[in-house]
């Protein structure tokens, strides 16, 4: 594309037509700028669910940059001050008080990193709905579950920052998880923890993660991510190929320009998602004790267990599908079927595209099978977030392991039922309903 | 299997754990009210700041209280000379180790720690209730217990005002036994105030916090219009 440049962008005599020639004789800024903006061409039905994936660039953008100031003054040391507090946890403490607006930008990353799940939430389950991760958009969907599993690392990197109770013993739980692998797992949870408890040394390394390499590798992916979909154009809500149908310039006839169309929608869709992020933020910034967990504003203490140790909201389906493996097969402890499962539960999303065998991607043209399907996958997402959060429980534990039945449930008899189904006709144009 | 069995083994422990065995009284008060904080500034200088520390807090933050530099200097720093200095103990935390078995926790925040999940705002109650709960029992290496906290270290540092409370063995209630300097009305209006001021240490800024939240919820509901508007204008020609 970058070829024909010089030609193409002649300038039109203007000191800014002359730069902007000499730009594009060396750097693809114009032919960039129209092929992912001015001239990249979106389904023109984009509705409620698509505001999501530019809102997930937003809130990454916020975690970066309220992460780069907060480095500047957090000091990651597990050391106790002349207080008797982990210097750490004194110094989020410090930002909270002492550096001038340091408050709300610590509010604005820890607000965030809730606000980024619920919009990555609703962006898959968009996926779910419309049948985006179907060919040829496979690779996007794969770049995206990337990015999920990198965002899930980077936070739970993050919450041992704060140095915390729930930080530490959180840490503790998830790192003894992999002791439970056999031959390699003692010896991992060694590496990973950089000493035989957590401590200083997994304080540091955990910074590191979380500022420098998970961060760097987000960002590669969600790259990824934009170039792969604008490759193969966006889906919609019809989930049909607008680019069957072309004008004479070979431009989609259902298609219209992302600038300015989409990012005057989409700034919308920002402002109202500001007002919800700033609700929280100033009026609830523990976000009921869910975002912010109230045992994290004791300093952690590694003599002293809390009595109930939850994860974050977030991770908390996921943590109940661990509880839910209580059984030792083939020789091995139910506590490694439990890693078992909750891998198996995040990374499953994977095998999507190749899963859902429905003649249409859209759930507007699919019948009631899937409808039935989604609505007890969502119902049972929700439950095992809930209990994830309980305390352990004989009933839980039943509920949770129905749960986790009707979870793999969906992905695993996905084949035969998807196909099952009753459909309707698909339009040949896209309908703005 | 094993997992299960342990499960059920601590299910009554967890519940117990989760706080849901005591009842919490409401705090009544708020942190609107600048003479109940100085109130409860004086209380926590005087009787709590000795042991424990409130060290993420300066003196000079007692001035939002509405108090001036020199009536802060005068009635609460006592173990410092420089308003800028952090509200620390003057004993070292592992001298207070040896001496009490546990160093007395830093307060600051602890009125945020003792909230709950779905319930922020119970640290309060509970803060409130805690230090309405000692009990006289001779068991006890100080002689003291308390009803919300099962077999605390710490001993009734407030009995002087509050007097000497006992527990009945059959309704479990606790009676005043031996009056102190205050009436119990006067003493639940003094912790009262005294939860207010750790309340309110435990988020200076929180006033501050929810007046800006009003500000800039007000600025993006007028930046909606503006852009709602904007694109209306440049939809209007896709149907």
């Amino acid at each position: 594309m970058a070829a024909g440049n010089y030609e193409k962008y002649k300038s039109d005599g203007s000191i800014g037509g002359n730069v902007l020639e000499w730009v594009d004789a060396r750097f693809p800024a114009t032919s960039m700028w129209k092929g992912h903006l001015s001239e990249y061409y979106a389904p023109k039905n984009f509705n409620f669910w698509y505001f999501f994936g530019s809102l997930a660039l937003l809130v990454l953008v916020i975690q970066i940059v309220t992460g780069i100031f907060l480095v500047m003054h957090y000091k990651p040391d597990a050391a106790l001050n002349a207080n008797g507090v982990p210097i750490a946890f004194a110094s989020v403490e410090y930002i909270m008080r002492d550096v001038p607006g340091g408050w709300i930008i610590r509010y604005m990353h820890s607000t965030g990193a809730s606000a980024f799940f619920i919009v990555v939430y609703l962006h898959m389950f968009r996926g779910l709905l419309y049948g985006s991760y179907r060919k040829p958009r496979e690779l996007t969907w794969l770049f995206g579950v990337g990015i999920f599993l990198v965002l899930m690392g980077e936070a739970f990197f993050g919450y041992l920052l704060p140095w915390g109770q729930m930080s530490f013993w959180g840490a503790q739980v998830i790192v003894n998880l992999f002791s439970a692998i056999p031959v390699i797992g003692p010896d991992l949870s060694i590496i990973i923890r950089g000493d035989f408890v957590v401590g200083d040394a997994t304080l540091n390394r955990f910074f590191s993660f979380h500022v420098i390499a998970f961060p760097l590798v987000l960002l590669g992916l969600v790259a990824a991510h934009v170039l792969a979909l604008h490759e193969t154009g966006s889906n919609n809500p019809d989930g049909i190929d607008i680019k069957e149908k072309k004008d004479e310039h070979g431009i989609p006839l259902d298609g219209i320009p992302f600038h300015p169309y989409y990012t005057v929608k989409d700034i919308v869709g920002v402002i109202v998602f500001l007002m919800a992020f700033s609700a929280v933020l100033f009026f609830a910034p523990e976000g009921g004790g869910y975002f912010l967990e109230t045992p994290n504003f004791y300093p952690a203490d590694p003599l002293k267990t809390p009595p109930h140790i939850a994860p974050v909201w977030y991770f908390t389906p996921y943590y109940s599908i661990l509880r839910a493996m209580v059984w030792n097969f083939f020789g091995l402890d139910a506590k490694f079927w439990g890693v078992v499962g909750m891998g198996a539960s995040v990374v499953i999303f994977a095998f999507l595209p190749w899963l859902d065998r429905s003649p249409v991607r859209s759930i507007r043209y699919r019948g009631p099978i899937t409808k039935v399907m989604i609505t007890i996958f969502v119902i049972c997402f929700f439950i095992l977030g809930y209990l994830g959060t309980l305390s352990p429980s004989p009933m839980g534990e039943l509920i949770s392991q129905v749960c986790t039945v009707f979870y793999f449930g969906f992905f695993l008899g996905m084949p035969w039922w998807s196909r099952m189904d009753k459909f309707k006709p698909v339009p040949d144009r896209v309908t703005m309903k | 299997m094993k997992k299960f069995l342990i499960a059920l083994l601590f299910a009554p422990v967890m519940a117990l754990a989760s706080g849901g065995a005591v009842h919490l009284d409401k705090w009544p008060g708020s942190v609107g009210d600048k003479a109940a904080l100085q109130n409860g500034a004086k209380l926590f200088v005087n009787y709590c700041l000795n042991c424990h520390g409130a060290s993420y807090l300066r003196y000079k933050n007692l001035l939002d209280l509405g108090l001036s530099e020199q009536q802060v200097k005068d009635n609460l720093m006592f173990t410092s000379d420089k308003i800028g200095e952090l509200m620390r103990v003057a004993a070292r935390s592992d001298e207070q180790k040896l001496w009490f078995g546990a160093t007395p926790p830093d307060l600051t925040i602890v009125a945020r720690a003792r909230g709950e999940a779905g319930n922020a705002g119970a640290g309060a109650d509970w803060l409130y209730t805690y230090l309405r709960s000692f009990y006289r029992d001779d068991n006890r290496p100080t002689g003291w217990n308390n009803a919300v906290f099962e077999n605390v270290g710490m001993p009734h540092i407030l009995y002087a005002l509050q007097g000497q409370q006992v527990r009945n063995h059959e309704t479990h209630k606790l009676e005043l036994a031996v009056p102190g300097q205050m009436a119990p009305a006067e003493y639940d209006k003094a912790i009262s105030d005294l939860v207010g001021f750790m309340v309110w240490m435990a988020e200076p800024q929180q006033e501050f916090r929810q007046k800006l939240g009003f500000g800039v919820l007000a600025f993006l509901a007028l930046l909606f219009v503006v852009a709602y508007a904007l694109k209306k204008e440049y939809w209007k020609d896709i149907h």
